[in-house]
């Protein structure tokens, strides 16, 4: 176990260096200097630039580079008054966070529940309602759900807040346009995982032996089910995050994604790298955990060093 | 009545007919294939089945559309801006007065153009590399697994904003953009097919009967994989729509006059208060190309491959 992880480590650690690196070089690659304003004599453009080391070789560049980012430097933000990029990602965090977790427990719970219903009643009317809940969660992007929601629900009906994150009420509107994503991927999971231990001599066993139904389920099968759902913490997290990126953006919510869409829009390049490095980070520990857990759970892939 | 039955029994009556060794033989019916016994699971699907019709009926939209419209995608009339549905303007027009029908077909057929192409150089890149990696085995197999290992670290969201930002956004660098991190999931499943074909039986007979390496990959293990590689194509294309329609969404996509799916939404949002329709129209091409595909790839891979059923 020790020197599987080891090895995970390794490889995250690697793939996040390799990360930082791109986006220094992808930063080179950029037209222009963070000094392109007229105003400016070349006099003063060199010396800012001889300021912030811009004239220095490309080797102690991308060293200092490195260096600052290991400590969490990733520069100040153009847009945003001269602040640290990572002042700023920390702040808005909370707020991306809260609603990522509010999507993903609405999620994991609808769809568990659809999925559990499909599979012990497989080919009836609800089967059926929950694959089409999946295929529909999967099928309709979140830009067009948050409007739609909006027009509906916040204009027309008007029970809750089209936009802003001023009370909790705020909240509920984008984490359920969030969530959907999780809950079609988890329902679906979950139903073709029951439908397996379902049918296994152990639940025949179970039942033999007198159990009641729902001990049935609950004990043996949804249990049974739950361990191969560690699979797709992975692609979760990476849909949360790409989903929030629109979401904070259609309900104007001051959080992470919001941020990245605004900086890529006015071109403040030192937040774009900040927060791509940001997300890369969250996925490889995200990765990394769905591997580890994967790894104490199921001892094959311990062995054979990797997952096919 | 008992005697009278017994009677009737005579040793005439137990000759044998005379059996024919071709008769059992004999195929009643057309033979069948892989393909056909492919498609006639498929048509039995009516859920996907109907996936497929509406494709079919998405894509001649896109195409026939613009024909018919009797106006420019880019041809702008402020005369008669952002008016509804009208038998002049069927979907309306928007804030330039331009066709809203034509512009939603002209959108899809770039959507269409771009996932498409996507998927097939993922496809491409995907076996090609999968097949050498497992064909090959040892050391080679090693370093290129250690390369996807790293890759599949760094999701697509990541590397596919990068690449919108140092290159000149249009309709090839978001295919480059998807192509990039795309074909490493194929490349994987190929690997794992590969590998196990490797293993079987008609491989090694292929092999003792000195069939070359060319040979071994073209005829045995290439038509073996194809059922798996088209199932991961028909997965390919919806995600390759909305990850274009996402990056116009959030402002990295298809630039100005030139519009996709994504980008007409995302223009139309901005008129989600007054004139709705300019968003309602294409969102709902949009979500039915990506249900339909999503419908049919879910039919196609029982269809193609019954074991793999999830």
């Amino acid at each position: 176990m020790l020197r599987y992880t080891a090895r995970r480590l390794v490889i995250a650690v690697f793939t996040l260096f390799i990360i930082a690196t791109v986006t220094f070089f992808i930063m080179q690659l950029l037209p222009g200097t963070p000094f392109n304003d007229e105003k400016l004599s070349d006099e003063a453009k060199a010396q800012l630039e001889a300021k912030y080391g811009l004239d220095d070789p490309l080797v102690v560049q991308y060293a200092r580079y490195m260096a600052n980012m290991a400590q969490g430097d990733f520069g100040n933000s153009f847009y945003y008054n001269n602040t640290p990029v990572l002042g700023i990602l920390l702040g808005r965090f909370p707020v991306s966070a809260f609603l990522g977790f509010q999507a993903m427990v609405v999620g994991v719970f609808v769809g568990m529940a659809l999925g559990i219903v499909g599979a012990l009643k497989h080919n009836t009317f609800w089967d059926s309602t929950a694959t089409v809940v999946a295929v529909l969660g999967i099928s309709i992007p979140s830009f067009v759900l948050g409007p739609l929601m909006q027009y509906w629900v916040g204009v027309k009906l008007g029970w809750l807040p089209i936009a802003f994150f001023d009370s909790w009420k705020h909240s509920i509107m984008p984490s359920i346009a969030l969530s959907v994503f999780v809950i079609a991927i988890i329902a679906r999971f979950m139903r073709t995982e029951m439908l397996e231990v379902l049918a296994q001599d152990y639940i025949t066993l179970a039942k033999a032996k007198g159990l009641s139904a729902l001990g049935v389920v609950l004990r043996h099968a949804v249990r049974n089910s739950l361990i191969p759902v560690i699979t797709v913490i992975f692609p979760l997290v990476v849909g949360l995050v790409t989903g929030s990126l629109v979401i904070e953006q259609i309900f104007a919510i001051p959080g992470i994604g919001e941020l990245f869409v605004t900086s890529i829009v006015v071109s403040d390049y030192f937040m774009i790298m900040g927060t791509t490095v940001f997300f890369a980070v969250l996925f490889v520990v995200a990765l990394l955990i769905q591997d580890i857990a994967y790894g104490i759970i199921d001892p094959r892939i311990r062995v054979s060093g990797g997952k096919e | 009545m008992e005697t009278g039955r017994r009677a009737t029994l005579t040793p005439e009556m137990f000759e044998p007919v005379g059996m024919d060794a071709q008769e059992g033989e004999r195929i009643a019916g057309p033979p069948s294939n892989f393909w056909r016994d492919a498609w006639r699971r498929l048509k039995r699907n009516k859920v996907a089945l109907f996936g497929l019709v509406s494709i079919v009926f998405v894509i001649a939209a896109a195409y026939v559309g613009p024909l018919i419209s009797g106006y420019g995608p880019y041809a702008q009339d402020l005369s008669v801006r952002l008016q509804g549905s009208s038998s002049e303007h069927w979907f309306g027009t928007d804030s330039f007065g331009r066709d809203l029908f034509t512009r939603v077909w002209q959108g899809t057929q770039i959507s269409l153009y771009i996932a498409f192409l996507a998927a097939f150089i993922d496809i491409a890149i995907g076996i090609g590399y999968g097949a050498i990696s497992a064909y090959y085995g040892g050391w080679i197999d090693s370093v290129m697994q250690r390369i996807i290992e790293i890759l599949v670290g760094i999701p697509n969201l990541v590397v596919v904003i990068l690449v919108m930002i140092i290159l000149q956004p249009g309709i090839l660098t978001i295919t480059f953009a998807l192509v990039i991190t795309g074909w490493v999931g194929m490349a994987r499943l190929v690997r794992g097919q590969v590998m196990q074909l490797k293993e079987e039986e008609f491989f090694l007979a292929a092999r003792s009967l000195g069939a070359g390496t060319g040979r071994l990959i073209w005829k045995h293990l290439i038509p073996n994989i194809v059922a798996i590689a088209i199932i991961n194509l028909m997965f390919t294309i919806p995600n390759a729509i909305f990850f274009e329609a996402f990056l116009s969404f959030i402002g990295l996509g298809i630039t100005v006059p030139q519009a996709s799916l994504g980008s007409l939404v995302s223009d139309g949002y901005k008129f989600l208060q007054g004139d709705s329709y300019l968003l309602w129209f294409p969102a709902g091409v949009l979500c039915l190309l990506m249900i339909s595909f999503n419908l049919l790839a879910d039919g196609l891979r029982d269809a193609l491959d019954p074991r793999m059923k999830k």
